[in-house]
């Protein structure tokens, strides 16, 4: 125990005494009167372990560096749409397999070099070497060649034609680094966006400062941007009432909305997100590799009520693997209509009645809220689910989803376009592949339209399946500050973009 | 002398069974370091290789050896979820809970003597059972709960303090008390009430001494007999019970960081935890646990300080 600390606590005592008479004001105020203010301070819950997320996998790291701090050539925009980033413009050549981009020739790193069609090759070679632990890195596995005929021309060939693949290089495996910064990409982040990381507290907070040379095609426009990191969404709503934050990036209360809505001083923004809860049923063994079962629990199970009741009504049913802003979305929510009767016929068919089911449940609010409902509701129908509550991630990711000893499970699956992994071989879903693989490959290699037809019958066929529950979509629950402008209504991609973000005048 | 030098071997001797301890029970922790680093898409292959980077993969000895020997250095290892060298990361956070746990105290006790001794003076009057039954109450709250509450009378209310959050001293003292006022008083109030009732006891204990009888007949007031001669012997039974309510504190700081959002050792200690970052985990456990160890030597001598009868004895 260092004598510093003894004489600040000593301080620090004397100081609270001291304070405990003379109340002081403590809080910043929110926003209005006099000049509109350059910084912005965000409440985020999960914290990035490091700035590094080409060897730690987690939504946390892309969330704060993609777009703001690591561009890639492309980007999705709110309506799900791919849009240029480093990339100005690009072509397809006729067989489907060559993109050619164009590299926007004003773009530069934080350390003032212009960002060219090497630090492309670079990356993306990089991305499928050992360097990168991350398992996301196979997204890149379908790269035959990067040439780069000019400074500013990168020609990427692919092994086959692939529709998914432009929307997955918007992702984090696009990002464009420089080969002189990945030295310590824990702890130093170098890239080409509009934003550096000035500081990063662990624990606490990551600010962001503003690159004054930056020329790219999203410029910021405030100077300074907080992320902080609050584990408990009451201390989080708390932060945002007495103004030490402005904005709250995803409510994870949904309970708590009703007052924001209620506050003129506050705005609270409702939209979608990329993540399908879903019931996940073992289809390879167990009681619900028999589909009749699995069909009992689609007609048993109340989607709307689990909404309602776990999650306060806030989401949207999907009834499928594909949230509505993907282009080959469906309203599949018919396909299996809440129908007790039928669920007891099949259950009593299929000779399971009382059968008792394992349902593994990750220690999150909305999976312990919506598991309590569904096992309710399967009581109805004479299944017996006994809840084990796992630890999550830890004994979650180990037990449920690597050793698959489980019957049932919930889980938000929050990835974009993610039905071919989580139906996907080895999956611990166990779903029947050869029922989707052929559609789904060709599907990939099609035209467009080709696309968008094959992907909706692959969704159709999953839900047709009954190879899973789609609880509902969970929602994307921005609570802020009135005056706050350009808050991104849809998680679309996994950055959480702050380039837009300003305050209304006044 | 030769006491002292046991009681100092007894320390090391502790210190090392539990690093054993430790060691051991992070092997038993279910969950697997390399497959949460490697997320939920990730192949057998990739966790294979993410433990052999992280060194996973080496004899249990080999990596007990290891840990150990960093720490006789100082060196508590490089955290392979964070990247970073994990000494500097448990300096950091010890410093916020030590001032919170050690605040906090100094608060209680300069509420519960001057409340506790008042408490035992005015025993059988109305205002000595409201003090005392203040203190009950006091000692039933829970700390989150006060917790909870000052954060909304005198945060999300009034409006005075921060309702969550840290300013280290060196950026501005005045905002890092404001941080301070709330975290530290949902700990001491509780701790007050319950040092009060021993502060009560350990003072009535004293008031039916001889000496006391003495220097009230020497004419001392109840009061000033009791500063003078009777303090200092109320005081041995207090700080025996403080030193063990400081290890309680500090449990109660886990809480406290988590509803205030400060990043203390115990918050660390969560997060890395839910990351299975086990280097650090053990490494904050073995300052925690060494914390206690300490704390315990360090009573054991202030006894023969404070009283020379223990002195003689030993």
């Amino acid at each position: 125990m260092s004598r510093p600390i003894l004489l600040t606590a000593a301080l620090a005592a004397v100081g609270l005494l001291a304070a405990g008479c003379s109340a002081g004001s403590g809080s910043t105020g929110g926003s209005g009167g006099g000049e509109t203010r350059t910084d912005i301070v965000i409440a985020h819950t999960a914290e990035p372990t490091n700035l590094d997320f080409t060897t730690t996998s987690g939504a946390a790291i892309p969330q704060a560096l993609m777009e703001n701090v690591y561009e890639s050539l492309v980007r999705i925009d709110q309506s799900g749409e791919v849009q240029p980033a480093l990339a100005k413009s690009w072509e397809l050549s006729d067989d489907r397999l060559t993109y050619t981009f164009l590299l926007d020739e004003n773009a530069t790193f934080s350390t003032g070099d212009p960002v060219t069609a090497e630090d492309v090759k670079f990356s993306y070679e990089r991305v499928v070497s050992d360097d990168w632990t991350n398992a996301l890195s196979a997204k890149m596995d379908i790269i035959e060649t990067i040439e780069t005929p000019d400074e500013h021309t990168v020609e990427i060939t692919l092994e086959r034609p692939s529709n998914g693949w432009l929307f997955e290089l918007a992702s984090l495996v696009g990002a464009v680094f420089s080969p002189d910064g990945v030295g310590d990409l824990a702890n130093e982040a170098v890239g080409s966006g509009p934003y550096t990381v000035e500081k990063f507290t662990r624990g606490q907070e990551i600010v962001f400062a503003k690159r004054d040379d930056y020329a790219g095609a999203a410029p910021g426009t405030l100077d300074e941007v907080t992320f902080r990191y609050f584990g408990d969404a009451v201390a989080a709503a708390n932060a945002l009432k007495s103004g030490q934050v402005d904005v709250i990036g995803s409510l994870q209360a949904p309970e708590l909305t009703a007052e924001f809505e209620a506050d003129d001083t506050k705005q609270v923004i409702e939209g979608t997100t990329n993540g399908e809860v879903l019931l996940s049923m073992n289809n390879a063994e167990g009681v619900f590799s028999d589909q009749r079962v699995r069909e009992a629990v689609l007609h048993g199970i109340d989607e709307q009520a689990v909404l309602d009741t776990a999650w306060g009504g806030k989401g949207t049913l999907i009834g499928g693997m594909v949230p509505p802003t993907d282009p080959y979305y469906e309203d599949l929510t018919d396909v299996w209509p809440t129908d007790v009767e039928r669920a007891k016929e099949l259950i009593a068919e299929a000779g399971v009645e009382g059968e008792s089911i394992s349902f593994t449940v990750p220690s999150l609010p909305y999976a312990q809220a919506s598991a309590e409902i569904v096992a309710a509701q399967l009581g109805e129908i004479g299944l017996n689910a006994e809840i084990e509550t796992q630890e999550f991630p830890a004994v979650w990711i180990e037990q449920t989803m690597t050793e698959k000893d489980y019957d049932m499970s919930v889980v938000n699956h929050a990835e974009a376009r993610d039905l071919l992994t989580v139906f996907g071989e080895g999956y611990y879903t166990g779903y029947d592949t050869s029922r989707i693989a052929d559609t789904a490959l060709a599907a990939d290699q099609g035209s467009e339209e080709e696309y968008v037809e094959g992907m909706k019958e692959v969704a159709r066929t999953i839900t047709e399946d009954a190879a899973a529950g789609f609880l509902f979509l969970f929602p994307n629950l921005i609570v802020a500050d009135a005056a706050v402008t350009g808050l991104p209504e849809n998680a679309v991609s996994d950055a959480f973009a702050i380039s837009g973000l300003g305050w209304s005048e006044g | 002398m030769s006491a002292l030098l046991s009681r100092l071997l007894q320390f090391l001797l502790t210190v090392w069974a539990a690093t054993v301890v430790v060691f051991a029970l992070m092997q038993v922790l279910p969950g697997n370091a390399a497959q949460v680093a490697a997320g939920l898409q990730a192949t057998p292959e990739d966790v294979a290789r993410i433990e052999a980077e992280f060194g996973l993969d080496r004899p249990l000895p080999v990596q007990y050896l290891d840990w150990v020997g960093g720490m006789l250095r100082g060196d508590f290892g490089t955290s392979y979820v964070t990247h970073v060298p994990i000494s500097p990361l448990i300096a950091d956070s010890v410093q916020v809970t030590l001032i919170l746990v050690l605040a906090s105290m100094a608060v209680a006790l300069l509420i519960a003597v001057p409340v506790g001794s008042t408490a035992a003076l005015l025993r059988g009057r109305a205002a000595g059972a409201v003090l005392s039954g203040l203190s009950q109450v006091g000692v039933a709250v829970p700390n989150f709960l006060a917790a909870i509450l000052l954060v909304m009378v005198f945060s999300l209310g009034l409006g005075w303090f921060p309702s969550s959050g840290w300013q280290a001293p060196i950026e501005g003292f005045g905002g890092f008390l404001s941080h301070l006022v709330l975290p530290v008083l949902a700990l001491a109030l509780v701790q007050a009430a319950i040092l009060t009732r021993y502060v009560r006891s350990a003072v009535l204990e004293v008031l039916r001494e001889d000496y006391l009888r003495t220097a009230r007949a020497k004419g001392r007031t109840a009061a000033g007999a009791l500063a003078v001669h009777g303090l200092r012997n109320a005081a041995i039974p207090v700080i025996t019970v403080a030193g063990v309510q400081l290890a309680t504190l500090l449990v109660g700081a886990v809480v406290i960081e988590q509803v205030f959002v400060l990043p203390g050792i115990g918050s660390e200690l969560i997060r890395a935890v839910q990351n299975r970052d086990l280097l650090t985990v053990q490494g904050i456990v073995m300052v925690l646990v060494l914390m206690v160890l300490v704390l315990n030597l360090v009573i054991d001598l202030l006894y023969t300080v404070l009283d020379p009868r223990v002195r003689s004895r030993s």
